[in-house]
């Protein structure tokens, strides 16, 4: 199949929504079904920049707000399951967008204290019960580790990161490579591990942990259902990363990418080539699990100021390039945030294939995007946080028109926050919906 | 025109950099002289970074080198020598209360540094009165408030409040910055200006300090 075929049968299986055991989702009156398939294909529209969609489609991407909003703790949010569900729906019923990103966002707290996870802080851990987690940057992998991350990836996570950033993962660290099985003679000298208490207390870990993360996936899996059967769509199908991100948030750090850059480009070049396949492998992998092809790329390290042209254009963007040439080629619909700004990398960035891929905006100005990545590629965004919190709901609604009228012109555009935002005004989030509601309908 | 060790430095040549220190210590330069060179150095990455020539890895890299550099000088330091020279003014820096981010904030605190103000740091998620105190036992004109969170919208606004409160607000300037920061949180905190990356926050600093 080619690329352009794949992408045409995601969109239909998302037409058709399913139960878990397969069987079709039953909506729960003809309005919601009529409803989500008209935001599917509004969105298909949107995506493709084939056919102006009916409308501007809506989407909302909090990150804490259904829940700071509903009067609730973020650690409550992260430890009740079910409530957290919730007030997501309400959220939901409250503002009404086309699309959303689930009530995943929080996540199951007692999963990351079972694993003793060291690479956030969390609220009740860390972090205030009110607040968000945040990221404990350092440097988990070291300088001197490049050859055995690229000589068997997996095998350098499971027995040298892992157990860096999960404390309860300590075991991992005695366990052969799965590759050293090849004969009879001697194999049971790889297994001997297992049978060592470090080894036994993380499988222990492992097995709570996995329980509460099906607890809480199931409660997940079901708001996701009803909300469908509502009529809302789920825009995430899962995600991915941007090889420099990967290296430079979580394993390296930004000082450590930095240095890199300097002491050992070559080694650092080469491993981020190494992880072109799997972060692709990684985004088809989270849409077949899901049965959505918009795969979330959060751009980080990329943006204006971090590096200069020529660093972006050798370090970060060719292996970014090629991560969202293989997910397209697959048929996902790779779905990069710029997070802050991005004005001096759109030339560059635009050189990807039309229809394709949708692109959230933070803070780049909208009328350049537009006319370069716009060109290309369908863009997301980007009502400021500060504008939720802080303006009057007409300065919001006098903003989003702005937007309608530059980045909506002709199709290819779907309104949405900026970036992910804990605190707003909800009558600011009210007439960003509504006003796109309205406003955004194609004559 | 700037000492050898200056010129390697800020071009970023990390082992002729170390390897000159060692021969210059070799051939009996003394630590002092060498220090003054790589104060002389940040001072031209600075100068790059705020023109635009040099970006956040380079800055970054800089400051690993110079690390490398200041092991070797350290243990041949006269005591007492490489004491600060003359600052232009004294800034309280610290990413707000609820608030662990740390990048940008470094990154002002480094600007600062070698654009000639004594920076105190105070680190991350700092709680409101630590600010206050911060400000009373330096006498720092200048605060610099850090967040990357719709949060640290309010914390910012409690810190400015508290510095009201404590009698403070007519003897410092107060600038914020971070990834969602732009007037409108500006207004809503109560603060005199915000920058949209570390040379802003100098260019606000030397405005209201001079310099």
């Amino acid at each position: 199949m080619t690329a352009d075929e794949k992408q045409e049968v995601q969109f239909q299986k998302l037409l058709t929504p399913k139960l878990p055991d397969g069987n079709d989702l039953p909506f729960q009156s003809p309005e919601a079904e009529a409803n989500y398939k008209a935001i599917i294909t509004r969105i298909k529209d949107a995506v493709q920049m084939k056919k102006t969609p009916d409308r501007v489609p809506i989407a909302l991407f909090p990150s804490m707000f259904p829940f700071i909003n509903a009067g609730m703790t973020i650690e409550e949010a992260m430890h009740d399951y079910e409530k957290c569900a919730a007030v997501f729906k309400e959220f939901m019923l409250e503002f009404k967008p086309d699309l959303h990103i689930g009530a995943a966002g929080p996540g199951p707290a007692k999963f990351y204290e079972i694993l003793d996870y060291k690479l956030y802080s969390w609220p009740g851990h860390g972090v205030a019960p009110e607040h968000s987690y945040q990221c404990n940057e350092g440097e988990y992998m070291k300088a001197e580790e490049y050859d055995l991350l690229m000589m068997d990836p997996s095998f350098y996570f499971r027995n040298f990161y892992l157990p860096r950033v999960f404390g309860a993962l300590e075991g991992f660290t005695m366990l052969a490579p799965h590759t050293a099985t090849l004969e009879m003679y001697g194999l049971a000298f790889n297994y001997i591990p297992y049978a060592l208490p470090p080894v036994q207390n993380t499988f222990k870990a492992l097995f709570e942990a996995g329980a509460e993360a099906l607890k809480w996936a199931t409660v997940m899996g079901g708001s996701n259902g009803e909300l469908t059967s509502l009529g809302y769509a789920n825009i995430l199908g899962g995600f991915t990363k941007a090889p420099f991100d990967v290296i430079g948030d979580t394993l390296r750090g930004t000082r450590g990418i930095m240095t890199d850059m300097y002491r050992q480009p070559d080694k650092l070049l080469k491993a981020m080539e190494a992880l072109i396949p799997i972060m692709i492998g990684m985004g088809i992998g989270a849409m077949q699990q899901t049965g959505n092809p918009m795969i979330f790329i959060p751009l980080h390290k990329g943006a204006d100021g971090f590096l200069s042209d020529e660093q972006f254009k050798k370090f970060y963007w060719p292996t970014l390039q090629a991560v969202i040439g293989g997910l397209v080629e697959g048929g996902c619909i790779p779905f990069p945030a710029l997070e802050g700004h991005w004005e001096s990398r759109l030339k560059v960035i635009q050189d990807i294939p039309k229809g394709k891929t949708v692109w959230m905006v933070d803070q780049s100005d909208m009328a350049k995007t537009k006319e370069t990545l716009g060109k290309n590629a369908c863009l997301l965004g980007n009502v400021p946080s500060s504008l939720l919190k802080l303006a009057t709901a007409d300065e919001v609604k006098a903003y989003c028109k702005k937007i309608i009228d530059t980045a909506g012109k002709g199709g290819g555009f779907i309104m949405a926050n900026g970036a992910f935002f804990d605190e707003a005004n909800p009558k600011n989030v009210k007439a960003m919906v509504d006003v796109t509601r309205e406003y955004g309908v194609y004559k | 025109m700037a000492g050898k060790l200056a010129q390697l430095l800020s071009d970023l040549k990390e082992p002729e950099a170390l390897a000159y220190v060692d021969k210059a210590l070799g051939e009996g330069t003394a630590a002092e002289e060498l220090l003054e060179e790589t104060k002389e150095g940040m001072n031209i990455v600075g100068e790059r970074f705020s023109k635009g020539e040099y970006f956040i890895p380079d800055l970054v890299f800089s400051g690993e080198i110079l690390k490398g550099v200041v092991q070797k000088l350290e243990p041949k330091l006269k005591a007492g020598a490489g004491k600060e020279a003359k600052r232009l003014g004294k800034v309280v820096v610290g990413t707000v209360a609820g608030d662990i981010h740390d990048i940008g904030k470094d990154l002002v605190v480094f600007m600062l540094d070698v654009n000639g103000f004594e920076v105190t740091d105070l680190g991350i998620d700092v709680p409101v009165q630590k600010f206050v105190d911060a400000v009373k036992e330096t006498g720092s004109t200048v605060v610099g408030l850090s967040g990357f969170l719709t949060l640290a919208f309010d914390s910012m606004k409690e810190t400015v409040d508290a510095i009201a409160k404590a009698g403070l607000r007519d003897k410092v300037k107060i600038m914020i910055g971070g990834g969602q920061i732009d007037d409108h949180v500006t207004k809503y905190t109560g603060a005199d200006a915000f920058g949209k990356d570390a040379m802003e926050a100098v260019t606000l600093a030397k405005g209201w300090i001079g310099g």
